[in-house]
């Protein structure tokens, strides 16, 4: 392919072209012209393997960095201004004083507490599910793809749908479907949207419904990469099934299990579509009594209704303190697995 | 494909009559609402306020769907997520695999506090940025214009990341010198070389950007606000603030804005299932 690199292309001469370098620079002494050709070629070569790297991720940095990066950092310059949602670019300087009120803030602390009941309310009962779940399917199994791709569809179906189904399901005289489905068992209409805990489990079981499954499928894929020796040896050693899952499986799947925690814990932090459309006309007080106002909603009521973005930015900033720390326990607890291990 | 062949390492114990109890349960736990968003959808408003409430189709589907097509603007919203989710998908596939390859094979300056700085904002939630974009986007004048929704999220550092581990594993670096000793330039190279290794991972990657773009909701309903060019999630939020008192149109909303993504579940499922248990297992 030594004749391949023509004027008109960008390519590069070879490094094997190199090697009959003696040669080549005989023949091009008697010319001129095929002398400044290959030059030039290998001054082209030169410059591409010098900036191609940074014409490749050009593209994604330029985004990145427009709508990613700056954003992020002018959300903390932001923090520190009273901006009114009608007139953004006057922003008038308060230092510290949106954190502040924050702090003094009744609906911020309710909106925090809530949004730490219904993440734990949603998280720890599908990552455990999650977990039995992907036990059985990663038994022997007829129609195996089946279940496997049964599963994933709420995974599909959005927060916006999800919720509007759930809400008919929740309604609160007993046509709704779960309320009929309590009076089958003899249990009272439960008016799930103006309840305090009801509310809260309401949402979460969105949560629960969306993402249980797709948790299953990551949990199988870890017990897929289980060296079956490790079962082998329990076995030999008289460990019941359930001594195995508890021994080998979940120990083996210790990683995994605090990936889908922090991924969990995130997703849990940010909810904002499921109580925004749960609540009735959408609104984003999160229930007639805030009772399941998350600070995802809080930030958009501040920003988006009350119109204050500077206060708006500092709920945002405060959810990603929260999510340092989270992440820093996270960090603690993965050493510690370590060390242990 | 691999995870299917890996399945003979595992375990190999055959499920009993208790698993696929459970697991049979499970799934129609998660099929069920889906399949009443359907019946709900084929009633009308009196009938689904009832007792008991409907388990079989009625006879007023199609008039449901029409209203909800017209009326909530389901139409023009199915169409904007289409453009919408699909140049999401296109550029943060093409993007995440140049960059993802750049990270993984080339060498170049500032190389580790670039990659750091892409997996540092991984994690951020959009939260923490939708202040600046929506002054950004009054400030552009692009407020109710899909360009709005589109551009902040067409590139992803997930992909970035996603992309750069796969081909780490699946790109010998022999390979790329061979091509260089062949004299290909970085372009040829990416088309002839880095495409051809890159694929399996940019499909996956490009179903769970599409799945993630189509669904996506907290931006678009900030930036689409006064509706003229709704995207799906901004047409249900606006049944969901009761532009349509007719509950059985609005199931038939969800119904219709669900659709698309189930009926690619129910032609590439077992695709979309292996990339996200590959995906698991890469990240």
């Amino acid at each position: 392919m030594t004749d391949i690199p023509s004027d008109t292309r960008t390519a590069a001469p070879s490094t094997g072209e190199e090697g009959a370098a003696p040669r080549a620079r005989a023949v091009a002494a008697l010319d001129p012209a095929a002398e400044r050709r290959r030059a030039r070629r290998s001054r082209r070569y030169r410059w591409d393997m010098k900036w191609s790297p940074y014409a490749l991720i050009a593209p994604f940095f330029l985004f990145f960095i427009a709508f990613g990066l700056f954003p992020l950092l002018y959300t903390g310059w932001a923090s520190l201004h009273r901006v009114e949602l009608g007139t953004p670019t006057d922003m008038e300087w308060v230092g510290l004083r949106n954190f502040s009120r924050l702090l003094e803030d009744d609906f911020f602390w309710n909106a925090l507490r809530n949004t730490f009941t219904i993440g734990i309310i949603s998280t720890v009962p599908q990552l455990v599910m999650a977990l039995g779940i992907a036990h059985l399917l990663h038994y022997r199994l007829r129609g195996s793809m089946f279940f496997r791709v049964a599963i994933l569809t709420p995974y599909a179906t959005s927060v916006a749908a999800a919720t509007l189904v759930f809400v008919l399901m929740f309604s609160r005289t007993d046509h709704g479907m779960i309320n009929w489905a309590l009076g089958l068992i003899g249990v009272d209409a439960v008016d799930w949207q103006n309840g305090d805990w009801t509310a809260q489990f309401a949402v979460s079981s969105i949560v629960i419904w969306r993402w249980t499954g797709y948790n299953a499928l990551i949990y199988l894929a870890a017990m897929q990469a289980i060296p079956n020796d490790l079962y082998e040896s329990a076995a030999l050693d008289g460990a019941s099934r359930w001594q195995q899952f508890r021994h080998v499986t979940i120990p083996s799947l210790r990683p995994t299990i605090l990936f889908t925690c922090v991924v969990s814990t995130i997703g849990a932090t940010q909810l904002f579509g499921e109580p925004l459309l749960f609540s009735q006309g959408a609104s984003p007080t999160g229930g007639s009594d805030h009772q399941f106002q998350t600070l995802g909603l809080y930030l958009y009521e501040q920003g988006w209704f009350n119109q204050h973005l500077g206060r708006s930015s500092a709920i945002a900033w405060t959810m990603f303190l929260i999510l340092v720390l989270i992440g820093l326990v996270n960090w603690a607890i993965s050493r510690w697995i370590r060390r242990s291990a | 494909m691999a995870s299917l062949k890996k399945r003979g390492a595992g375990r190999q114990l055959h499920g009993g009559k208790v698993a696929y109890a459970v697991l049979i349960l499970f799934t129609i736990g998660s099929l069920f609402p889906l399949v009443w968003t359907a019946i709900a959808a084929s009633r009308n408003n009196t009938r689904l306020a009832e007792t008991p409430p409907p388990f079989w189709f009625g006879g007023n589907l199609f008039k449901n769907l029409e209203i909800a097509w017209t009326d909530a603007n389901m139409g023009t919203a199915l169409i904007n997520t289409l453009v919408v989710a699909g140049t999401i998908t296109v550029g943060t596939v093409l993007f995440s695999t140049l960059a993802g390859f750049a990270f993984a094979k080339l060498r170049f300056r500032f190389r580790g506090l670039l990659l750091l700085l892409v997996i540092g904002t991984m994690m951020v939630p959009p939260q923490l940025s939708v202040v600046p974009l929506f002054m950004m986007v009054a400030e552009f004048g692009w407020t109710d214009q899909l360009q709005s929704v589109i551009l902040p999220t067409l590139v992803s550092a997930f992909g970035v990341f996603f992309m750069r581990q796969y081909l780490i594993e699946a790109l010998p670096t022999e390979v790329i010198e061979a091509a260089r000793v062949d004299g290909a330039s970085s372009l040829r190279l990416i088309w002839h070389v880095v495409f051809p290794a890159a694929r399996p991972a940019m499909a996956v990657l490009g179903m769970l950007t599409f799945v993630m773009a189509w669904n996506d909701f907290f931006w678009p309903i900030i930036a689409l606000t006064q509706g003229g060019e709704p995207t799906v999630q901004v047409a249900l939020a606006g049944l969901g603030r009761g532009q349509i008192p007719d509950q059985s149109v609005i199931m038939a909303g969800a119904l219709l804005g669900t659709l698309p993504l189930l009926i690619a579940f129910v032609l590439f499922g077992k695709q979309i299932v292996g990339g996200i248990m590959q995906g698991a297992v890469k990240g």
